[in-house]
């Protein structure tokens, strides 16, 4: 993987990451219902957008591995998932974090909440399959079925709170549609902060990336070290 | 200042999470970096072997 790219993009999200931290906590005015715990906000819907567009772009990664069977794609998907996960993580932790002071509850089986956490358990299931099994391109096709049929969860997450009856806000789109995001600055905080967790997101799936690679190639060099030593053996 | 305790909960676990996630891939990529090395110096020490005794039999 190219180090300059890496460097370029990890400044992008260390310069938008500090944006969206002043912006938080500094720029963006208080809510008057909810008061200060509000703020975990800006960072959890960003962390629910990269987790939804990494399962997507598992999904889409397996469809292009079935399709032409290149190991590039598997490795992507794999990156991504992982990636995802992350983010589903601190989806479900922030969320409870957030729903303790408000709703009085660590965890509710909403709706929205319940699907998500079947979400995280799907994409643990992938990673699991990944982790455990040997590497070989049976595993692979396995983990691209996994993958695809995991992520039909992620359009259910996003329309839960419109589908069933739920207690979760619907903030971005309310029901009776619109945003619920009155101040101006609120939008604008959001949108920074979705864009630090965009460019972080990107980073580290180029990073887990460039270490499956480097994987793939310490294999092919394993091989050829053993086709050497035969070679010389024969000699 | 009221609920201030779960705010900075809040921020403090997506900071170490994505700190940590940050330093396993770091370790992983140099791990695999030295592996790699190594692999590389083997291969070229065998073929270079391979050649010095492949070389008198062809003469």
């Amino acid at each position: 993987m190219n180090k300059r790219l890496n460097l370029s993009l990890g400044a992008l999200t260390a310069v938008l990451m500090v944006a969206a931290i002043y912006m938080v906590f500094v720029y963006v005015p208080t809510e008057a219902d909810q008061g200060i715990v509000q703020r975990i906000f800006y960072f959890h819907v960003p962390c629910a957008w990269v987790a939804f567009a990494a399962f997507g772009l598992v999904a889409i990664c397996g469809i292009f591995y079935l399709w032409l069977g290149s190991e590039i794609w598997d490795d992507l998907g794999y990156a991504a998932a992982e990636s995802g996960m992350v983010f589903c993580t601190l989806v479900l932790i922030t969320g409870s974090i957030w729903a303790k002071p408000i709703w009085g509850t660590w965890w509710t089986w909403d709706s929205r909440l319940t699907t998500t956490l079947i979400l995280w358990l799907l994409y643990g299931g992938y990673l699991m399959l990944r982790a455990m099994a040997e590497d070989t391109p049976q595993v692979a096709r396995f983990a691209a079925v996994v993958g695809i049929v995991a992520a039909a969860d992620v359009p259910v997450v996003v329309v839960s709170v419109r589908l069933w009856r739920t207690i979760h806000p619907a903030v971005l789109v309310t029901r009776q549609g619109g945003h619920g995001l009155e101040d101006p600055r609120m939008v604008a905080t959001l949108l920074i902060a979705m864009a630090a967790f965009t460019a972080l997101f990107v980073w580290l799936l180029t990073l887990r990336f460039a270490t499956l690679r480097m994987r793939l190639r310490i294999a092919t060099l394993a091989r050829d070290l053993n086709l050497a030593h035969a070679a010389a053996g024969d000699l | 200042m009221e609920n201030f305790g779960y705010l900075f909960a809040a921020y403090t676990i997506i900071f170490a999470v994505i700190f940590l996630y940050v330093v396993f891939i770091w370790r992983r990529q140099s791990r695999l970096e030295i592996e790699l090395r190594a692999m590389e110096a083997r291969l070229k020490d065998v073929r270079e072997e391979l050649k010095g005794r492949a070389l008198p039999q062809s003469r």
